[in-house]
């Protein structure tokens, strides 16, 4: 449920879901998204899901604060409870080529690159929101002992197609770009492609997403 | 194909299609992008008689220098800036909102804006271009719109794809403003802010730093404390939210901004000033002004009516 609603700005609802960010209450601001994509209400230009926040904005030629903020009060998400949700699984190669951080968080987490690895490949994921960049999935939840803060001097060209980890997040960089995350490996899957106007995202926020190891030989084999 | 095109010899640093931008893809990571001053953008298309939402050249402090070739077309430039027009045997000191007919061979030689950022060219016609999401707006980041999504270089071919022969002659008198206050609503972390930083976020002046883009304006000024957390969770931005990261200097999200931030917001700049806000350029002052949400609606309803007014002049 929306905690609160308040304004952004003079063009923008922001509705609260809470402070925590945990699955359920981002399953729950994914259903509001949902629901007010489907309804196609008037002036409404853009909705920005994320872990307990989901932004509204609209046209303010067209329509108010007051306005929109009385009919999403009004919804009935219930109704709208249709999931699109898949699996996927990603290949990620960790050859040290990829892995830039390995090191480094080896040190900062006390576990060996195995281990790392291991906690990492066996864990299930599931995509809070895409954005930042066009495609980039915010994943989670990674496991108490692998999380590590971000880089303090974060990088000024973090390579395309690299996954990182910070906290309890993993991601996928879609294209090159500035990122603090720490990098422990690169994935040859194009993860967003903007030739597909429909669905140029290959993750969605409620997708759940495993990943894959794959060598260095796999990798380069990968597009071929 | 078309034999109408304009051949870049000089680019300009930042010159880009712009048009009216991309709706409904934030929650994917794409921003909203399209012309930066809309309602310059919105001038320069009606000087050429053209549909207000066709795509024009945008350019930022040093714009580009075209030499055209085809048959007559009608161009037109609006915002703060000093540009010439060479034919065969004379050279004219353009006006922008004024519109002007080039001729096979002729040049427009766009030098610079003037104590602004961003102007507009506009064509009688269109220019041949991709589109993405029904815009053609470039976002070099993820390299979506026209031109592979990138900005316009040397010796390129701009082809004209439609011409829309015998404009009026077509002209109009506006002055853009330079009053440097910039009215800002609360933003939904003002309360992580010192008192002392809250009063210096609304009293003192901050200098537009050389650092600002389509992405993003960054401010430096008076310290701005945070008293709560230096990082919110990572949520939605929007243009004209103001950011304040750790290092306490503010950032405003402009047309390319990333669709999501984890910095905590002090403020989001009102609409109505929004056109004004990106033409203030670089070393310049900026001061903000307290505005609340229902004066802002009011201001911004007025300044549409403006906009419509100065278009129906034309």
């Amino acid at each position: 449920m929306i905690k609160n609603i308040s304004n952004l700005g003079d063009a923008a609802l922001y509705c609260d879901f809470g402070t925590e960010v945990n699955k359920q209450i981002n399953s729950e601001v994914i259903k509001y998204f949902n629901t007010i994509k489907e309804k196609n209400i008037e002036g409404i230009n853009n909705l920005t899901p994320s872990y307990n926040k989901l932004i509204i904005s609209y046209d303010l030629r067209v329509t108010n604060f007051k306005e929109i903020k009385d009919k999403v009060e009004k919804l009935n998400v219930k109704e709208a409870l249709k999931t699109h949700s898949k699996n996927l699984e990603i290949p990620v190669c960790c050859d040290a080529l990829f892995s830039l951080d390995m090191e480094r968080l080896e040190k900062k987490l006390s576990l060996t690159k195995e281990k790392i690895l291991e906690n990492f490949f066996n864990k299930e994921f599931f995509c809070y929101m895409t954005g930042f960049i066009a495609g980039m999935p915010f994943l989670g939840d990674l496991d108490e002992n692998m999380r590590a803060q971000r880089l303090e001097t974060p990088r000024v060209k973090v390579p395309k197609g690299s996954v990182g980890i910070t906290e309890q997040f993993a991601d996928i960089y879609t294209f090159e770009s500035p990122g603090g995350w720490n990098i422990i490996g690169n994935t040859p899957l194009e993860v967003f492609d903007s030739s597909k106007e429909k669905d140029p995202n290959l993750i969605n926020p409620g997708d759940t997403v495993k990943f894959k190891q794959i060598t260095l030989e796999e990798y380069k084999n990968y597009n071929e | 194909m078309s034999n109408n095109y304009f051949e870049i010899i000089r680019a300009g640093i930042n010159t880009t299609f712009q048009d009216k931008g991309r709706n409904n893809l934030y929650h994917i990571g794409i921003p909203f992008s399209g012309a930066m001053d809309n309602r310059n953008y919105l001038l320069a298309n009606r000087l050429v008689g053209n549909k207000l939402d066709l795509p024009v050249i945008e350019f930022a402090y040093q714009g580009p220098l075209l030499k055209y070739n085809g048959d007559a077309i009608t161009i037109a430039l609006a915002g703060d800036v000093i540009f010439k027009i060479r034919k065969k045997d004379n050279e004219i000191e353009g006006n922008c909102y004024e519109n002007y007919q080039l001729e096979n061979g002729d040049e427009i030689d766009i030098l610079s804006t003037n104590k602004s950022v961003y102007g507009y060219l506009a064509i009688s016609g269109e220019f041949d271009l991709k589109f993405q999401w029904g815009s053609c707006s470039v976002n070099t980041k993820a390299n979506i719109g026209s031109n592979d999504g990138k900005k316009l270089e040397n010796n390129q071919k701009l082809i004209i794809s439609k011409i829309s022969a015998n404009q009026q002659k077509k002209k109009t008198n506006y002055l853009n403003s330079k009053v440097e206050n910039i009215r800002v609503i609360k933003g939904t972390n003002f309360d992580y802010f010192s008192e002392e930083g809250k009063n210096n976020f609304f009293e003192k002046e901050f200098t537009v730093s050389k650092l600002s883009d389509r992405m993003g304006m960054r401010l430096n000024g008076p310290e701005i404390e945070n008293i709560v957390n230096t990082n919110i969770k990572s949520e939605g931005l929007l243009k004209g939210v103001i950011q304040v990261p750790a290092d306490g200097n503010p950032i405003i999200m402009l047309s390319d901004h990333g669709t999501i931030g984890g910095y905590p917001k002090i403020g989001v700049v009102a609409s109505v000033d929004y056109d004004r806000l990106v033409q203030i350029s670089p070393g310049s002052k900026i001061k903000f002004k307290e505005i609340e949400l229902s004066d802002a609606e009011t201001l911004f309803k007025l300044y549409e009516m403006e906009t419509q007014n100065l278009l129906s002049q034309i």
